[in-house]
């Protein structure tokens, strides 16, 4: 078992971690430059984001690198994201996973259904905050909009933003809470023993495709 | 500020309140149509003061010439064709900024100091702050504010808040042939404007009409409405106001509400981690234990 269980698996490939990372940094960089637009108390932010003119400029720009990044990399993840019946099991035990009780869950595959629920949260609102923010996007598309339909636009934008950053939030957490998770992504590998205790159906089928 | 002699009442997307401790007089323009001959002296002396040249363009069959207001043309004369009693008629609107009590651009604006509310009740862009987002433009009732293509500021009529600081009336009311265009107190100009009603109301305009919408507080721009009943012919909204759904995208309540959920979701994250450490691979001897 130990001479095994340090042994480290492949879990995320190269183009699936430079994905990852690229889309960390477009996101932080539109949140940051979106919170400096959505609050005055924040606006200092834009003074290290270019300032206030180049800032905005920009984060309609990123919004568009988001989209054309984050789309493909969701299409290469969406087959290990479908919802199984043992997922709706997960989230019944959620509370007590979260306490650390070790609940009886069943299997999980490459994906926990913690990581599911963010990624069919993300497909949607990063599409929303795509749609409503080419509505806001000046000086190009912007003036073939209402002001109604545009001050609805920012509404919607600010609320998936927000959603988005509980989201994120709760990604980012997860994967300092979960040891070994971000070693995971940056490196691509995860110990044998991680793989069991985390991701057991996961692990077997890592292992069968080993064996052939 | 800008110009001391007027004093900032409210400056957009600011975390300070402006000094408060002295009060001026609320200026108005007042516009009384029926007085207007659509001369366009007004035009011209905007462009001339503010030294504007839009482009010249072509004619579309309306005497409205240029076609809308824009980052060249901050005050535009339209000619509105309508049929009152069975007869084709101009209802000229000299349109611009209204200055409203209650602006929805400032209240828009995310970049600080870039639009300003004097105590004199004008509302006047400072254009070095402006980041060209436009969300002024949406949050205008009255679709004011123009982008500039050029430059990606936006600019409107400013009141000739520059001739106002040294005692000067606004450019368009010194042009003006007629005295249609008014410039004074608020509380003058609204005394004005009665006594033209009462005259409007002598000559048959019955539902003739004073047009300082409550919507927005009121405006600094007041006009003496003909047709005071039908604002919409005259091109103006009826209510003009600043609306749920910027109060909920833009006010101060709806930002801090924002901030907070940002803070909670930190706060529960260390709280989380400092109760329950991290969630590490079981010891080895201890992997009975299902996940």
């Amino acid at each position: 078992m130990s001479a095994t269980g340090s042994e480290l698996i492949p879990r995320h490939g190269n183009g699936a971690r430079v994905t990852h990372w690229a889309v960390a940094i477009v996101f932080t960089f539109l949140f940051l430059s979106g919170l400096a637009l959505f609050s005055p108390f924040f606006f200092w932010l834009s003074y290290v984001l270019g300032g206030g003119a180049l800032m905005r400029f920009l984060h309609p720009m990123a919004g568009a690198a988001l989209v054309a990044i984050f789309y493909p990399y969701a299409a290469l993840l969406v087959g290990d994201n479908r919802w199984l019946p043992n997922d709706s099991r997960w989230v019944a035990h959620m509370s007590a996973y979260m306490r650390k009780e070790h609940p009886d869950i069943g299997e999980t595959h490459k994906y926990n259904a913690g990581q599911k629920l963010m990624f069919w949260s993300m497909v949607p609102i990063i599409g929303t905050l795509a749609v409503t923010g080419v509505l806001l996007w000046q000086p190009w598309f912007a003036p073939h909009f209402s002001a109604g339909a545009r001050r609805a636009a920012g509404l919607i934008h600010s609320v998936c933003a927000f959603i988005m950053f509980v989201g994120i939030g709760i990604h980012v957490y997860a994967a300092i809470w979960t040891a070994g998770s971000i070693n995971a992504m940056i490196r691509g590998t995860v110990t044998r023993a991680w793989a069991r205790f985390h991701h057991p159906a996961w692990e077997r089928e890592v292992t069968r495709k080993e064996g052939r | 500020m800008a110009l001391m002699s007027l004093d900032v009442l409210q400056q957009s997307a600011s975390t300070s309140t402006p000094p408060q401790a002295r009060t001026t007089l609320e200026v108005a323009k007042l516009i009384d149509i029926s007085r207007c001959i659509g001369c366009k002296a007004c035009q011209s002396a905007c462009m001339e003061w503010n030294d504007l040249r839009d482009e010249v363009g072509v004619t579309e069959g309306f005497y409205t010439n240029p076609p809308d207001l824009s980052d060249q043309s901050w005050t535009l004369m339209r000619f509105n064709e309508q049929v009152i009693y069975g007869r084709l008629q101009w209802l000229i609107l000299k349109d611009g900024c209204y200055h409203c009590e209650d602006p929805g651009c400032l209240k828009a604006c995310p970049a600080p100091g870039a639009i300003l509310q004097y105590a004199n009740g004008i509302v006047d862009f400072q254009q070095e702050h402006c980041i060209g987002c436009g969300y002024c433009t949406a949050g205008c009732p009255f679709n004011v504010p123009r982008l500039s293509g050029k430059d990606s500021k936006v600019y409107k009529c400013t009141l000739c808040s520059d001739r106002i600081a040294v005692g000067l009336e606004p450019a368009c009311v010194k042009a003006c042939p007629t005295g249609a265009i008014g410039f004074g107190s608020k509380e003058d100009m609204l005394f004005q404007a009665e006594h033209r009603l009462v005259d409007l109301v002598e000559r048959g305009f019955a539902k003739a009409a004073i047009y300082d919408p409550k919507g927005v507080g009121g405006t600094h721009v007041v006009l003496v409405l003909p047709h005071g009943d039908r604002p919409e012919a005259y091109g103006l909204p009826a209510n003009p106001r600043v609306g749920p759904v910027l109060q909920a995208w833009r006010s101060g309540l709806a930002r801090a509400a924002g901030v907070a959920t940002m803070f909670a979701v930190l706060a529960a994250g260390i709280l989380h981690y400092m109760r329950h450490g991290p969630l590490e691979v079981p010891p080895e001897g201890d992997q009975e234990v299902k996940p």
